[in-house]
């Protein structure tokens, strides 16, 4: 029996009249990688803030390896392990790679101002490691060449593997991405998907927004169908995508 | 190789401003006068100001157009326990960290009820906010005395190092060091202090953190920055530097009232970090000390120029000084609106904005 790390119940978040989650409950496995896919609009996003603390929902539970994460703070969440990117890119885009994967680090050290100030050992060792754990991470997702540049100024590939170095720089759990194939050509998908596989073989489970219905086909063990702002299905891919109700909210996406 | 001769140059560098900071109010006392030095000194209290500020402002990129209430702060904790007013003499060892730390408090009393503000709004209350200190600065005086109202207290303990009051000329060997020199070298050391702090603080954990929360707050959320403490944090460090900054200027000039700190110093403190280069410490120091020595070189310079040339007084000295010291600062921001001495990253930012302006234009 697989263990559940994260588990959200009757979640509702409205926007003014808008329904953006209506009830939705979803379990991630601890290892898995989770897929949520819909049309647009569907709520997909808005469930990825709900469960990093940006949007604070309505009504529900969520609990997080054992912990209750229901309107908690982002960085509270961030603390628990859960990281995220963002579907329009959020880099820190005057910071170089580097330092924007050290802020990333944020959260897993300490020093404060007293420290800052003083220099103390602890603080200096603490930086030290803060670096070398930061450009560590460039040269998992592949970008240790591009250290030094400003992130505005990285290709877009680069940009959105910045942001996976930067969550990952968090120590998460759980890795949130929100379209991380969004823009990029064929190769570069690939080289993402590999990099998800090594990710998730590292230990770390996954929740991913795609609308590659192929790479989700490949990647997901799981599948969750938003659509306006209602779960109609979830189960593993070859299911998920010969029920009726997905074709049928897909297709009336297309026709509309 | 190259490092080793950049470590060289770093040191000999330091080592001229070091001299040159060192024999400073001599050569100026020598040449210029006594006042001169007077105005050093003020620059210096500015340098103090602008650079906690710029902790606020630079840094972390929240707008704050009341930053004179804690040196209003600083000022009146030295002048209360420090003075006849309520006959208290502490030394300025326990004044000026108490001033601090009263100035970090109202720091966070401030910061907290405009944690969820931004920009335009942000400056507004923060306004208000030094408006309100200042207010109450002149209306505590009645039922209860406390800060002597509009008329200010007078007769402040100048500071007292181990015997030595900073507010005597000084007898060195048959000659005599006016107050300003002495006062020069406090101020000068505390700036010191002030530049390490927030030299250290930019290039920490909490800096990059600052950077952050100025670049992106929702992305830095995201990473687990907690938005609420790494905001008071900034208002508290700068406000701290504020506070020392009022100590050290209660003590020096011996009197103070609400007067002193009113909405134009705080724009004024402003101007300094923007003309300067906003979030580049060297910059601000350039901009501190340009914005004070400017409007005093313009004050010996009118006059006199306008009697050559006119052979009388056209334009009331006092106005036209201030209004060529406006005139340049529109002018330079016109020209240069990166600042005087801006960082790289800044520079770049604004070269990429002009860049992206012209593309579309
Ligand atoms: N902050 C907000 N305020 C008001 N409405 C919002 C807000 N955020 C999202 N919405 C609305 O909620 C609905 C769901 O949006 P969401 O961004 O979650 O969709 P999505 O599934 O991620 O779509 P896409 O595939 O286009 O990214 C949309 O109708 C959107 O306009
Ligand atoms: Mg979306």
């Amino acid at each position: 029996m697989a263990e559940a790390l994260l588990k959200i119940e009757g979640i509702h978040k409205r926007f003014g009249g808008l329904h953006a989650l209506n009830n939705v409950g979803l379990t991630i496995n601890k290892g898995e990688v989770y897929g949520l896919i819909g049309p647009n609009g569907a709520g997909k996003t808005t469930l990825f803030n709900v469960l990093t603390g940006l949007y604070q929902p309505d009504e529900g539970t969520f609990t997080f390896n054992g912990r209750d994460l229901f309107r908690a703070k982002p960085h509270v969440v961030v603390s628990a392990g859960i990281a995220r990117t963002f579907q329009n890119i959020r880099l820190f885009a005057e910071m170089t790679a580097l330092e924007n994967v050290m802020v990333g680090r944020h959260i897993r050290s300490k020093a404060g101002a007293l420290g800052a100030v003083l220099r103390n050992k602890g603080t200096m060792e603490e930086e030290r490691s803060i670096r070398s754990k930061a450009m560590e991470l460039l040269a998992y997702v592949g970008i240790a060449d591009v250290a030094e540049e400003r992130a505005r100024n990285l290709s877009y590939g680069h940009q959105r593997r910045l942001e996976i170095a930067r969550a990952l720089a968090t120590e998460p759990m759980l890795l949130a991405l929100d379209e991380p194939a969004a823009g990029m050509n064929p190769r570069e998908t690939d080289e993402l998907k590999g990099l998800m596989h090594k990710i998730r073989d590292g230990g770390v489970t996954i929740l991913l927004i795609e609308h590659d219905v192929k790479l989700m086909m490949d990647l997901c063990d799981r599948i969750a169908v938003l659509d306006y702002g209602k779960k109609i299905a979830e189960g593993v891919p070859e299911v998920v995508r010969k029920d009726p109700k997905v074709i049928e909210a897909y297709l009336g996406a297309a026709h509309a | 190789m190259t490092k080793a001769l950049d470590t060289n140059k770093k040191v000999g560098l330091f080592l001229i401003a070091a001299v040159v900071l060192a024999v400073l109010p001599f050569i100026v006392g020598n040449t210029l006068g006594n006042s001169w030095i007077r105005i050093i000194d003020f620059a210096l209290l500015y340098v103090m100001l602008a650079l906690g500020l710029n902790i606020v402002v630079g840094f972390a990129g929240l707008l704050d157009l009341g930053f004179i209430a804690f040196y209003a702060v600083g000022a009146y904790t030295y002048a209360l326990l420090g003075s006849p007013h309520f006959g208290l003499h502490l030394p300025f060892y326990i004044t000026i960290p108490l001033g601090a730390l009263f100035a970090a408090l109202f720091g966070i009393l401030l910061g907290t009820p405009v944690l969820r503000l931004k920009g335009d709004y942000l400056a507004i209350v923060t306004l208000g906010f030094g408006e309100i200190i200042r207010i109450f600065m002149n209306n505590l005086n009645a039922p209860v005395n406390i800060t002597n109202g509009p008329q200010g207290i007078n007769l402040i303990d100048p500071i007292n190092v181990g015997g030595l009051s900073l507010g005597k000329a000084l007898q060195v060997g048959g000659t005599s060091l006016n107050s300003v020199y002495l006062y020069y070298y406090m101020f000068l050391a505390l700036t010191v202090l002030v530049v390490i702090m927030a030299w250290r603080l930019q290039h920490s954990r909490i800096g990059r953190a600052w950077v952050a929360l100025r670049e992106d707050d929702i992305a830095a959320a995201a990473m687990g920055i907690n938005i609420r403490n790494i905001k008071l944090l900034a208002f508290a460090l700068g406000a701290l530097s504020g506070g020392v900054a009022g100590g050290l200027f209660a003590s020096f000039q011996g009197f103070i009232s609400p007067e002193s700190f009113g909405l134009l110093e705080s724009i004024m403190i402003l101007a300094m970090i923007v003309l300067g280069g906003m979030g580049h410490i060297p910059g601000v120091i350039l901009g501190a000390v340009v914005l004070t020595i400017a409007p005093e070189v313009l004050r010996d310079v009118i006059g006199p120029l306008q009697m050559k040339t006119f052979g009388r007084m056209l334009i009331d000295p006092e106005n036209a000084r201030m209004l060529l010291f406006g005139l340049a600062l529109v002018v330079m921001m016109l020209v240069r609106p990166e600042g005087m001495w801006p960082s790289k990253r800044r520079k770049a930012e604004f070269e990429d904005a002009k860049e992206a302006a012209a593309q579309k234009g």
